[in-house]
């Protein structure tokens, strides 16, 4: 020790001295470590372990698999198609180049194919699987399974695809699926819900309408991933619900024969039940293979579809807008009958053509039908006879009976989003639309359903329906329902509205709100759309006439066979206004070019006895109704009636007794 | 050298095994086996490179610090200036031709090991700093002359570290020579006066500093701001010990590592990998042993009668524990993130060895405590 005890010990002293002070803020900061440890792990434990979750664990969601649609007896028109996929993960892949190269000689994958395939793998992550081919046919499925010992990280997949097994047959009606797009996304909840890339969706018809009871909902694969993202082991698995399948009101036998009268043809059938609204079929041709639609349709499928000048994209039955032409006269008799404007023995004396104010009106038959009463006007459709009680009936009075029957207002409502409502004219419509008076000579045409009126062919079924019920509100609809009352219950409650009726009659109180009071108890109210019922009949029994006796419009298409006997009406709507030259010369419907020919038209229901059924037929400058439309009704009657009976047993099936 | 052997001469090799802290050595070897265990976990449950080689090296410096400790303190005393210059020499080494990762240079390839001088000198300098103030006067150590050797001594390997550029390690470096500064009994007026250089010059550093640097300070006060860039870290280090909760995931199943969310699990966050798979009562577990092995360490430098041995202890003692601190409270979020080793525990054969020779040198003070140097 060189330094003197006392430095020595001052020198002791300041360290022991300094270490203390040390030893004291050690305990402080480890004691403020043991603190932060402690508001880490016990306090904000929840939080930091849900966000340890979050990072580890990642859901994969399962494409749902889509609810069918089955026609009334339970056929399937709309399913999930088993199809081979090939799948390639690429991440699992030694050599991408070699294995696209023999999978491009496999499969005999095109050039464009080819590289649509690589690009797309460069936007993927090297984790998801890639989609080499969405459909394999059997041959390149088994192709592929044969060299798989050769193609390492190949994977051929079972999975499901829709298939419309009908073809064209429901194209309208159901509408097709194709992937998600932005709009349906944003537009839709419950799509948004269940999306996983891929996802095929409704685009239009009943697969859009009823999308969020079809789609179903996603099955989930949880998985544990990495800081990478890859997947280390599947922890959770949940099930899917698959979508309801949806039973529709649809024959399958009806949809595809009006198919079948109506190839080549443009144009649209649509037959109803009468009491319960059913549709029993309902198609607009021509028609596409929605099929097509499935994996992306070709540039030349495409171009075949949309250059085609018989417009298939169009939905005719409910999007379609026609002059009802002679089809609208049982309806302006009616409305005639109704208001008291005449009474059916009015006569008017038919010459071929009905001057006013110097212009000339014609009727169809150019050297006149002579002296006609209503019923012979409505048999044989003169045209002069209803000129001349549109004049006396007049516009506004015409509309409010054509709308209550169900002209001018959407038939389905929401359901169809191409519908169109169509145009029943009035002189108010006129003044407020195109700020112009009404014409008397536009009454004229109007009850001869030309002009401004416009009517679907479903509206036009609709109205018929109606009249042959016996003037009763119908809701017509596409999806069958379980808890339906059955046709008798329908019918007799419209007996029970009808007695009701005549025991009040004799009260103060307006017999016809009476019954409306009555009815209004019900969800679907079959609201009496008449005043009085023998208006009707006498108008059903005209076009009885129409169908079934000498002279009448489409007595060649008549049945002799009660069971399948039933009354219609013609109408032939012109395209063009004819001018005097070729009335002249009287053209013959195939000399004129295709699109200035008439639309012919027929409404028709049946049996006649006990009617059960109403349709509507529109061929698209078809020539005349009577030629045209009418021979389709009574192959459709036909059918329609022999099948009658297997549809009424079913109906019974499915009754909820309560 | 022939003072040292006659000293030895006095006590048998018996007297020196049993005058062992053998509880600073469970200690060391609780926390030896607890860090073989942890660097198992990080190679997913396997016995891979880091696990392998972090055991054989955990093993060899354990026994090279127990030959160590048999060395008289007075040999370390005498070796104290040319233990610095040694060190320093490598530090130039490694300026001129180290062998450069992830963008530092900062390792020396010795034939059997790549050497980190700068975990050395974390060492050297408090030997070097003992020596210096074993001889001084109380009265001297506040002159203004007196004060110039040792702060050339700390500034020169500060400059080399730095411009490794290492700044974690120059920080340590430096922190370890102002505590021994502080406990030769340096003014206090000194420590305030250069803080608050330091606290006015800040503005002046920061604007030297890598722009990844000043990232990383921006990110301790904001770790949101960029939660998978420069946050990234300090929030997943979060996130695994909180989810750790009272006792832990379990051995093994810590996730936030296991699926690779965690960075640099080997080394500096290694601390966190173990909370997160121990939870709070490992955490409290791991810090009270390293407590225990502090006290220790103080208590010997308490109980030994030469100064050089008494402010090593001491010394080395405050570093541990600055290291310690500072890299917890770095997993912890309490710290910018700096590149700072969790003694023992994290993978790193120079860190390792610094820590075991500083060990040795304690073992050595306990088992010569008698021993008087002049």
């Amino acid at each position: 020790m060189i330094s003197g005890s006392d430095t020595s010990f001052k020198k002791l002293n300041t360290i022991n001295r300094r270490m203390f002070i040390f030893s004291a803020a050690k305990i402080v900061v480890f004691s403020g470590i043991v603190a932060r440890l402690f508001t880490l792990q016990i306090n904000q434990n929840k939080k930091y372990l849900t966000l340890s979750d979050k990072n580890r664990l990642r859901e994969w969601k399962l494409p749902p698999e889509r609810g069918e649609f089955t026609d009334f007896f339970g056929n399937t028109i709309a399913g999930n198609l088993k199809v081979y996929q090939l799948h390639v993960v690429p991440e699992q892949v030694e050599d991408f180049k070699y294995l696209m190269v023999r999978l491009k000689d496999i499969l005999d994958l095109s050039e464009k194919q080819f590289e649509k395939i690589v690009k797309k793998k460069k936007s993927q992550k090297p984790w998801e699987t890639l989609v080499v081919s969405e459909n394999l046919s059997w041959d390149q499925f088994s192709k592929v399974n044969f060299y798989l010992h050769e193609l390492v990280g190949a994977k051929p997949v079972l999975s499901v695809a829709r298939s419309y097994p009908h073809n064209e047959n429901f194209t309208h009606v159901l509408g097709y699926v194709a992937q998600a797009s932005p709009s349906d996304l944003a537009n839709n909840e419950i799509i948004k819900k269940n999306h996983v890339p891929g996802l095929r969706v409704g685009k239009i018809g009943l697969e859009k309408a009823f999308e969020n009871d079809l789609i179903g909902s996603n099955g989930i694969q949880r998985y544990e991933v990495n800081a990478y993202g890859k997947r280390i082991n599947q922890i959770d698995f949940l099930e899917g619900k698959k979508g309801k399948n949806i039973r529709l009101t649809i024959d399958t036998e009806v949809q595809k024969l009006s198919n079948e009268l109506l190839a080549d043809k443009s144009g649209s059938i649509s037959v109803m039940d009468i009491y319960t609204g059913d549709i029993i079929a309902m198609h607009s041709s021509p028609s596409f293979n929605p099929n097509l639609f499935l994996y992306g349709i070709s540039q030349e499928d495409w171009q075949k579809i949309m250059e085609n000048p018989l417009k298939p994209l169009i939905n005719k039955t409910v999007a379609g807008l026609y002059s009802p032409g002679s089809t609208i006269k049982p309806l302006v008799a009616l409305s005639a009958l109704e208001n008291n404007v005449i009474s059916p023995k009015f006569k008017v004396k038919c010459t071929g053509k009905m001057e006013m104010y110097g212009q000339a009106y014609h009727c169809w038959k150019k050297k006149g039908h002579g002296y006609m009463d209503l019923r012979n006007a409505i048999k044989q459709s003169c045209d002069t006879y209803f000129y001349e009680i549109a004049r006396k009936l007049g516009v506004d009075r015409l509309n409010k009976t054509a709308l209550k029957f169900g002209l001018g207002e959407k038939v389905f409502g929401q359901t169809f989003i191409d519908e169109k409502k169509g145009l029943v004219p009035s002189t108010k419509w006129k003044k407020d639309n195109l700020g112009l008076g009404w014409v008397l000579g536009e009454t004229l045409i109007t009850g001869i359903g030309q002009g401004y009126i416009q009517t679907t062919p479903l509206q036009l079924c609709l109205m018929t329906a109606q009249l042959a019920n016996g003037g009763y509100k119908i809701y017509p609809r596409i999806k069958a329902e379980k808890n339906q009352d059955s046709f008798e219950v329908i019918k007799s409650k419209i007996e029970i509205m009808a007695n009701k009726k005549i025991e009040d009659e004799d009260t103060t109180i307006s017999p016809i709100i009476k019954a409306r009071n009555f009815l209004s108890t019900e969800k679907n109210q079959h609201k009496i759309l008449y005043r009085n019922q023998e208006n009707i009949k006498f108008i059903l029994e005209a076009m009885w006439g129409s169908t079934n006796e000498v002279m009448g419009t489409s007595f060649a298409s008549r049945f002799d066979d009660k069971k399948y006997q039933f009354a219609g009406k013609t109408g032939t709507a012109q395209v063009k206004k004819i001018t005097e030259r070729q009335r002249e010369l009287e053209l013959k419907a195939k000399d004129m070019p295709y699109e200035d020919r008439d639309h012919a038209l027929y409404i028709a229901f049946g049996p006649y006895k006990n009617p059960r059924y109403a349709l509507s037929i529109i061929v698209e400058h078809g020539g005349s109704g009577s030629t045209t439309a009418a021979p389709m009704a009574k192959k459709l009657f036909k059918l329609i009636i022999d099948r009658h009976e297997e549809r009424e047993k079913v109906f019974k099936q499915n009754l909820i007794i309560s | 050298m022939y003072q040292t052997r006659s000293i030895t001469n006095q006590l048998t090799f018996f007297q020196k095994v049993r005058s062992f802290d053998f509880i600073l050595l469970v200690c060391v070897l609780i926390i030896g086996i607890i860090s073989c265990f942890s660097m198992y976990s990080t190679d997913g449950g396997d016995l891979l490179y880091h696990s392998k080689s972090h055991a054989i090296r955990f093993f060899v410096f354990f026994l090279m610090m127990i030959v160590f400790s048999f060395f008289n303190i007075k040999f370390w005393h005498s070796t104290g200036y040319l233990f610095y210059f040694i060190v320093l020499g490598f530090l130039i080494w490694a300026s001129l031709y180290g062998i450069t990762a992830s963008g530092s240079q900062r390792w020396v390839s010795l034939y059997f090991i790549n050497l980190q001088p700068s975990e050395l000198m974390k060492i050297a300098i408090i030997v070097c700093f003992a020596r210096y103030y074993h001889r001084a006067q109380v009265s001297d150590v506040n002159s203004f002359k007196n004060l110039l050797f040792p702060i050339t001594i700390l500034i020169i390997p500060i400059a080399l570290v730095v411009t490794q550029p290492d700044l974690g390690t120059s920080i340590l470096i430096a922190l370890s020579g102002l505590v021994v500064l502080w406990l030769a009994g340096l003014n206090i007026k000194y420590f305030i006066y250069s803080s608050l250089f330091f606290v006015i010059s800040l503005p002046f550093v920061i604007s030297f500093l890598e722009p990844y640097q000043k990232l990383r300070i921006l990110t301790f006060f904001n770790p949101d701001k960029d939660p998978l860039g420069a946050g990234y870290q300090i929030i997943q280090s979060k996130i695994a010990i909180g989810s750790g909760g009272l006792t832990g995931k379990g051995f093994l199943k810590g996730t936030q590592s296991y699926l690779d969310f965690l960075p640099e699990k080997h080394t500096d966050f290694i601390f966190t990998l173990f909370s997160e798979e121990h939870g709070f009562t490992g955490s409290t577990f791991l810090l009270a042993i390293y407590a225990i092995m502090i006290f220790r360490i103080l208590r010997i430098g308490s109980f030994t009668r030469s100064y050089f041995a008494k402010l090593y202890c001491f010394s080395f003692a405050a570093a541990i524990f600055i290291y310690i601190t500072v890299n917890m409270s770095m997993v912890l979020g309490l710290l910018p993130i700096v590149g700072s080793p969790l003694p023992i525990m994290s993978y790193g054969g120079s860190s390792m060895l610094a820590t075991m020779l500083g060990i040795s040198i304690v073992m050595s003070a306990k088992i010569y405590n008698k021993q008087v140097i002049s």
